[in-house]
């Protein structure tokens, strides 16, 4: 099976490392990963903003990089759930449509197609995992606390196989962090806010690193901290996944 | 009248974020609300089901309107009910006031109704010399402040009990400095309980009307709407045209909803079922459509006219908890309110589908599983498409398409703000920066990604092959 | 064109094409101890409720429980002797001052703690409601489970007026303290007769 790498734009720009461990993670279990050179964005940014219609670029030339491969897998669940929702194309509907079917975030792949069972991952850390809102509603990687209906959790999964790493629970396990996009800048009082709110949470309850699988969550947060001269550091998922001693 | 004259969510938003202390009080009240209900849910096994069966049921209510509207009418005919029709706000006014004024009323009790208060009721009837008084504790509360509510079903979640205090001290005469809640709540229902006995007629909500039967349903927890309506010579009923429901049995399904959604309680005090008249008195409904037929026509969103006003969309949404109900500049606000507000004024609620994150936890709280982040989506495209976005947005919406739907210029513009945030960060580290507020930004990495892959490519074939 | 003809034509016209009603058959509750679950909801809810062998132990309880030197009254003709009789004919204004109010209901329902009554039981619709303290007499036997099965033996109902009473009556409208005795009774107790 090939494996075509979708690495966000603002990942590709900002957060190599984590699109480094990506691609060695999946590296290391055996996968034959490429990555298209020639890709840019997802067209998120616009469509949420109400600009869909300006999209439609964006979505062309994501389908002349990714059609040709049995998965498509990417480290931002954001990112993968606009292409499964959104991504339409008048001249190539089919090929989009199978897109739209193949194409992974990192974690759900790791335990719903290669069905990982243990890692060569070391991380001896406490760690407060954050639910990213598409992640968590959109792709459904853990059961969200508003339904009545049975515990699970995909990222929880994996990081249960890591070595040494100690998830802390928080008061609020599933509440957004207030990036969302256009409004981290359009409703900035109450984006920093909300991600205020969530850095606090976690702190007090002892967690060393936040991680995630959206880094829009975790540089939103990181930013927070940052300017708070906080000790508490954000880590990709796929970069604690991907650790060793 | 306090308001918000002009003013959009992010900065109604922005003042109330100011005082801290308040927003976390303000917040954390509204999370316990929201965990109420969480341990309420989790004691039905059949939680799930039943947000189904309730969906299912409105929908059909939806799409049967028009029979069940004849039918209901006629029920309530044979019960001796008066029935009026309102097609706007001003005309249920008008109608509120023509029957008063039959009668030579001159004063009324209100118990809660969100529809008069989308009406400006209260204004009108004051302006024509009728005076209203809000029974509901909350209402009673924000309307001797001369404030709207800011919660559907708790109207002055934003206010300290000190605050509450100091109103009653200038409206009741109560002790300066008295805030224990239960001491004014006393004094509250002292006073109202005069009202309730020399008013003549006493105005309430529908929470549920069955069309099978012609009755309604009106849940208190309070019994304000009981106490004035049976006191009452007249009594109205003002509804909105979607709060019919089909059969009798439903009413299980909803009642059973409602109040673990909107507060944690398996159901309200009082669920008064009112059909007929008392001996000697007047009973009317007035059925109300101001802008629900518009709604309905709207295929994406006519799914919010299912919306049963628990507000536990409000109680979850980290926007609403951290902004306040205020922020958001319509009778009806948090999540439900910024998918039903612009269809009533487009470009004065431009704004709210745009006061969320599109986190989704609305829609899985919403008892009637309304898809409410998908509308709030979907509005956005709406107001873009009748020129109602803010022009810097649409220009620079336009500028991030042309950039990200071509590799070359993406490339040369990630290598540009990259390199300028590693060289000369004051550019982007400035107060004209929003982002730059409260937050520090990401530091520009020496190399992307696509640099790092394309230099070590062979490596990398290297490691595919072995 | 009336108004009413104007918005019925524009519901006809905008309604979406019809779906079906779901089948609410299957809900059910379970009387596995529903007695005491019945008792246990009531309690937490904020109020006070008793399984008593008969009436004269409601009457003794009732001498316990409330001032006996303030207005009572009663819809149940055997307590005459110790509370006044509500009739239909007195205007409802004249219960003002009416501190305890002895009623039966129709049936109670364990998942919530409310009891069922409609008009024929109340005297007067105001009286559950503008008493200080109301007293509700039931037989433990007429209790469901949910208010599934409470919709069924309500049926269409042949009442002016019915409604579920839950407790006293509460609010949180004050920095979400909770007040009992809100508008309607400052407190709510319930006899069961166990027959």
């Amino acid at each position: 099976m090939t494996v075509g790498l979708f690495i966000p734009c603002y990942v590709n720009q900002f957060y190599p490392n984590a699109a480094k461990a990506t691609l060695e993670l999946l590296q290391k279990l055996g996968v034959d990963v490429v990555y298209p050179t020639k890709q840019t964005c997802c067209g998120q940014p616009m469509a949420n903003s109400g600009f869909e219609h300006l999209s439609q670029g964006c979505n062309d030339l994501f389908i002349e990089n990714f059609s040709s491969f049995d998965y498509i897998v990417g480290p931002s669940a954001s990112c993968v759930l606009h292409i499964k929702d959104h991504l339409h194309s008048d001249k190539a509907a089919v090929k989009a449509s199978e897109i739209r079917s193949k194409i992974y975030e990192l974690v759900e792949f790791l335990t719903d197609v290669l069905k990982v069972e243990k890692l060569d991952a070391s991380f001896p850390h406490k760690v407060g995992l954050h639910h990213s809102c598409h992640g968590l509603r959109g792709l459904y990687l853990s059961q969200m606390s508003e339904l009545n209906a049975a515990p699970f959790s995909k990222p929880k999964q994996l990081l249960n196989m890591v070595k040494g790493l100690e998830q802390i629970s928080l008061d609020r396990q599933d509440e957004c962090c207030g990036f969302g996009g256009t409004f981290c800048v359009s409703e900035e009082a109450v984006s920093v806010k909300m991600g205020k709110d969530r850095i606090t949470d976690h702190s007090k309850n002892g967690a060393e690193y936040i991680t995630s699988s959206d880094l829009s969550c975790l540089m939103h947060l990181e930013g927070i901290l940052h300017r708070n001269k906080s000790k508490v550091k954000i880590v990709h998922i796929a970069e604690i996944l991907n650790s060793s001693l | 009248m306090k308001g918000t004259l002009n003013k959009d969510h992010a900065e109604l938003a922005e003042a109330f974020i100011k005082d801290e202390e308040r927003v976390d009080w303000h917040d954390g009240a509204l999370w316990f609300i929201r965990a109420k209900r969480d341990l309420a849910s989790k004691k039905i096994s059949e939680w799930e089901t039943l947000r189904e069966a309730a969906s299912q049921i409105k929908t059909n209510v939806l799409s049967n309107l028009h029979q069940y509207l004849l039918q209901f009418e006629e029920n309530l005919k044979k019960n001796g009910i008066i029935v009026h029709w309102a097609d706007n706000a001003e005309e249920h006014n008008e109608i509120v006031y023509s029957i008063l004024k039959a009668k030579e009323i001159t004063q009324m009790v209100k118990s809660k109704s969100m529809l008069t208060e989308e009406c400006h009721l209260n204004e009108y009837l004051e302006e024509r010399g009728i005076e209203v008084v809000n029974s509901d504790l909350g209402e009673y509360i924000q309307q001797i402040d001369n404030e709207p509510p800011s919660h559907i079903v708790l109207p002055c979640i934003h206010k300290r009990k000190e605050e509450i205090g100091e109103l009653f001290h200038e409206h009741l005469g109560t002790e300066k400095g008295l805030s224990d809640p239960t001491l004014l709540a006393r004094v509250a229902r002292k006073h109202l309980r005069n009202i309730f006995l020399t008013r003549r007629a006493a105005l309430t909500g529908v929470n549920f009307a069955v069309a099978e039967t012609g009755e309604y349903v009106v849940c208190t927890n309070e019994g304000n709407a009981d106490m004035g309506a049976h006191l009452s010579e007249v009594q109205i009923a003002s509804m909105g045209l979607e709060k019919i429901i089909p059969q009798k049995k439903h009413l299980a399904v909803f009642l059973r909803l409602l109040a673990r959604s909107a507060t944690g309680q398996p159901i309200t005090i009082y669920s008064s079922h009112y059909k007929k008249p008392r001996k000697g008195q007047e009973m009317h409904l007035i059925l109300v459509d101001a802008g629900r037929t518009r709604q309905l026509a709207r295929e994406d969103f006519r799914g919010s006219l299912k919306c049963i006003k628990c507000g536990s969309c409000m109680n979850t949404c980290p926007v609403y908890r951290k902004s306040g109900g205020l922020s958001y500049h319509n009778t009806i606000s948090g999540p439900i309110g910024a998918i039903l507000a612009p269809n009533l004024d487009m470009r004065k609620h431009a704004d709210l589908p745009y006061a969320s994150t599109l986190c989704g936890s609305c829609s899985n709280v919403c008892p009637v599983k309304i898809n409410i982040h998908e509308q709030l989506y979907k509005w956005r495209q709406v107001i873009v498409k009748e020129g109602y976005a803010a022009n810097t947005k649409a220009l620079s919406m336009k500028a991030m398409a042309w950039t990200l739907s071509s590799p070359g210029s993406f490339t040369t513009a990630g290598k540009a703000g990259r390199w300028v945030m590693h060289n000369i960060p004051f550019v982007m580290n400035n107060k004209l920066n929003p982002w730059y507020k409260q937050r520090d930004m990401p530091e520009g990495p020496k190399e992307s990604f696509s640099q790092w892959y394309v230099k070590n490519e062979v490596d990398n074939k290297k490691n595919n092959s072995k | 064109m009336t108004t009413r003809e104007i918005i019925l034509e524009a519901v006809l016209k905008n309604q979406p094409a019809a779906t079906a009603l779901p089948d609410v058959s299957e809900f059910k509750g379970d009387r596995t101890n529903i007695v005491q679950t019945y008792i246990d909801v009531f309690k937490t809810i904020g109020g006070a409720a008793y399984l008593v062998d008969d009436l004269v132990e409601v009457r003794n309880l009732l001498h316990e429980n409330f001032d006996f030197t303030k207005r009572i009254v009663t819809t149940l003709p055997n307590l005459t002797d110790i509370a006044e009789l509500v009739t239909a004919e007195n205007d409802p204004h004249s219960f003002e001052d009416v501190e305890v109010a002895i009623i039966k209901a129709h049936f109670s329902v364990a998942e919530n703690g409310a009891v069922w009554l409609t008009d024929e039981l109340m005297g007067q619709r105001i009286i559950p409601f503008i008493c200080q303290h109301l007293a509700v007499i039931i037989r433990a036997e007429d209790i469901v489970p949910t208010l599934h099965e409470a919709y069924e033996i309500i049926g269409t109902g042949d009442y002016g007026f019915g409604g579920f009473i839950g407790g006293p009556s509460k609010t949180a409208d004050i920095e979400q303290a909770l007040v009992l005795g809100a508008h309607g009774p400052l407190s709510m107790t319930v006899y069961m007769l166990k027959q």
